[in-house]
């Protein structure tokens, strides 16, 4: 799998398109995912059962929970990203990959190793504590070699194109790809011991102390989320529902609009996760301030995207890979509403440190983030296979509807638990005193505990239905009694 | 319109839109780092807050290794009922040696901010072996692998490293660092009262009744010592006013 294929241009030109590498990262995504999924999944159940966690260093909740973020977010999240970047910046230019097939599986066979590396590291208690970049200072210089690779082999690609213009897609890839390898630089300034004559030669000490570092880190934290799992995942947003929908983009205008005003606010939010702290108020309100305005670019995305769907609404009924697509955009619009009302102080005096956080997270890594995954790939996997369609599409529907449910279990338990949770701690009985103790909050959250991990489980069931599907459509099986949509049947 | 017209050369040119980019996402970040570094009243000025102990910088280690701030939050917000659950509300001046910061973002246990103290070493080290064995509710895991050996030959390049960050350790404590380490742990009585000079408040003594210095040892100094440093019945009010 690892051979490249070079597929001839649908445009008529005899450029030849490295799909190979793009095939790759696609399983290799895949394969993360349920691993990322399971892991999570995994830790959710331990917080129900605490006996779970088996009383063996390398199982606790605090290791095995980097994991599953990391896992989540840079493996499956990763691995998607690059894999349809490439894809993308290849067709939309019109150009094959800078540096071929062989640069881009370096770039491959690089991301992995890093991916293993660092699951092992954390599992055997290589973390630098810092939350999304618990990668220690050999890793991220790793990282950093790579990423570079990255840029050259994308930037490269644009550098060759043969349309006049950078189509939008490729805005959101490139600010994705240039703000992560700045974020990443910043935050993870250190120290090595090793460079004292220490033994330990992966630790290190970071370069900022106390609120600097609180500042930093969430500068880093919340525009990871920012620009990895939103301007990255709006890049696939940006071809893969226009081509799955067989509609221009709604309105080029917006686009660029949207574009700009949300990677300048985005940057300004991080200090919404310190609120009430001992950050400075300057800062937690100009972070409040620029999360609220947030709402606004972020919304211009959504109604680009289902915009988009003008005249072509009947597909979702029809077409279970556009219901995934349609429902990560609604899912991205509900989130990022959800976000700024967070952000707000006198909410987050409620929601910080409880299980809203977590399920506001996971209503736009799951619904929004995955779901645009899902479909991006359903889309894509018959094109990089060369099959005329999916095994089945009676299959996606099921994965559709096995993972919301699981999304929706998730969300509302979270949302229970948190606003529960919150008022419990706040609570004070006639007598004024604190109506409960701590250990009290911990034992009302139990049931939810459950809800949510009953949900995680329908979403990894979910992903089994996709493995299952793409492995027979890879094989170029199509399931009996299925009829194919006429509109595949014309893009054949 | 005209911008849309301008827009065109971003478009057409890869290095004016990465340049863009780079400009647009840049801002934030230094509006909202560079002044927490120059504005003097960031970091209030109370007195107490010192650099960590040998030991208790081990147990800091294993704390970010196992990754506790991912439950446990070190840092009281103004609020009423936090106060009253956990004591004064934290200042930034109380992590300013803390590298890295763990403030922590969920609370799936209590805050830890000002646990030093509040509960006996034997109650934190029966807890960590078995939370259950002291809170039947608890959902924490439990740590039976801290009483393994502690493992801090390198003490002194540790301490070195953070100086090279910042944290005000003097010749003298790098030196002795071993020898603090042991005297701290109970193991070298002989050192006993250089150390209280040099780590003021310093809990002392054998933490888990095993005569080997363990990793228990360690993360329990840290937690005793954990918003023990500053005395608020002396600090002025309008001095850490928020």
């Amino acid at each position: 799998m690892s051979a490249a294929t070079a597929a001839v241009g649908t445009q008529g030109d005899a450029t030849p398109y490295y799909d190979g590498v793009v095939k790759n990262f696609v399983l290799a995504s895949v394969f993360w995912g349920i691993v990322g999924f399971l892991a999570g999944d995994f830790i959710a159940w331990q917080l129900a059962f605490p006996a779970l966690n088996l009383d063996l260093e390398w199982t606790t909740f605090g290791r095995v929970r980097p994991v599953h973020t990391n896992a989540v977010i840079f493996a499956f999240g990763g691995n998607a990203l690059i894999g349809t970047s490439f894809y993308v910046v290849q067709r939309t230019c019109r150009a094959s990959l800078f540096g071929g097939a062989g640069f881009g599986n370096f770039i491959f066979w690089t991301f992995q190793s890093l991916i293993v590396l660092a699951a092992s590291s954390y599992v055997l208690g290589g973390s630098q504590g810092r939350e999304y970049a618990e990668l220690e200072w050999w890793l991220d210089i790793y990282l950093t070699v790579i990423w570079v690779c990255y840029l050259i082999a994308f930037a490269g690609t644009i550098m060759r194109r043969k349309e006049p213009h950078i189509y939008v897609a490729n805005w959101f890839y490139l600010a994705f790809i240039l703000t992560i390898a700045m974020l990443h630089l910043g935050n993870n300034l250190a120290l090595p011991v090793v460079f004292f004559g220490g033994e330990s030669w992966w630790k290190s000490y970071s370069l900022y102390a106390g609120v600097q570092d609180a500042m930093t880190q969430w500068w880093y934290g919340h525009n990871a989320v920012g620009f990895f799992l939103t301007a990255g995942f709006l890049a696939m947003m940006y071809y893969f529902v226009p081509k799955r929908a067989e509609r221009p983009v709604y309105s080029y205008r917006l686009s660029i609009v949207h574009f700009w005003a949300l990677i300048f606010l985005y940057i300004w939010a991080g200090p919404h996760h310190l609120h009430y702290t001992a950050l400075p108020d300057w800062a937690q309100t100009l972070g409040m301030t620029f999360s609220v305005m947030l709402w606004m670019p972020s919304w211009g995305g959504m109604i680009n995207g289902l915009m988009t769907l003008s005249g072509a609404w009947d597909k979702l009924r029809t077409d279970p890979v556009m219901r995934f697509l349609v429902s990560s955009v609604a899912f991205y619009g509900m989130s990022t509403f959800e976000g700024p009302m967070m952000s707000i102080k006198a909410v987050n005096s409620l929601s910080h440190y409880t299980d809203w956080t977590v399920g506001h997270v996971h209503s736009g890594a799951l619904g929004w983030v995955a779901f645009v995954t899902f479909g991006s790939f359903y889309y894509l996997i018959p094109k990089l296979w060369g099959r005329r369609e999916l095994y089945s599409l009676k299959l996606v529907g099921l994965h559709f509807w096995v993972s919301t449910v699981g999304v929706v279990l998730y969300i509302t338990a979270m949302w229970i638990s948190g606003i529960m949770q919150g008022l419990m701690w706040r609570a004070y009985d006639s007598l004024g005193f604190l109506q409960y103790s701590f250990i009290e909050t911990v034992e009302a959250m139990h049931p939810y505990y459950i809800i949510r991990a009953v949900g995680g489980l329908l979403f990894v069931l979910g992903g089994l239905i996709m493995v299952y599907n793409m492995i027979r459509t890879i094989r170029g099986d199509v399931a009996a009694g299925e009829a194919q949509p006429m509109a595949a049947a014309a893009r054949g | 319109m005209s911008v849309f017209k301008q827009h065109q050369k971003l478009e057409t040119n890869v290095f004016l839109l990465a340049v863009g980019i780079l400009l647009t996402v840049i801002t934030g970040g230094l509006v909202e780092i560079v002044p927490l570094f120059t504005i003097e009243s960031t970091i209030e000025k109370v007195d107490g807050v010192r650099p960590y102990s040998p030991l208790e910088q081990a147990g800091r280690n294993i704390y970010v290794r196992e990754g506790c701030y991912l439950c446990h939050s070190q840092m009281v917000r103004p609020f009423k009922d936090e106060v009253e659950r956990y004591g004064h509300y934290s200042l930034a001046a109380e992590s300013k040696y803390d590298h890295p910061f763990q403030w922590g973002s969920k609370r799936t246990g209590p805050d830890l901010a000002r646990v030093g103290g509040k509960y006996t070493n034997d109650w934190h080290v029966r807890h960590l072996i078995n939370p259950r064995d002291v809170v039947p509710e608890s959902v924490m895991p439990g740590y039976p692998h801290l009483k393994h050996k502690l493992v801090f030959n390198d003490v002194e390049a540790h301490l070195k490293t953070l100086r090279g960050v910042g944290v005000p350790y003097t010749d003298e404590q790098i030196k002795s660092a071993k020898a603090d380490l042991a005297a701290q742990a109970g193991v070298d009585a002989t050192a006993s009262s250089d150390f209280a000079r040099r780590y003021p408040k310093a809990p002392m003594g054998d933490f888990d009744n095993n005569p080997e210095v363990t990793e228990m040892d360690a993360l329990v100094a840290y937690l005793q010592v954990l918003g023990t440093f500053v005395d608020f019945t002396t600090v002025k009010p309008e001095k850490v006013a928020r």
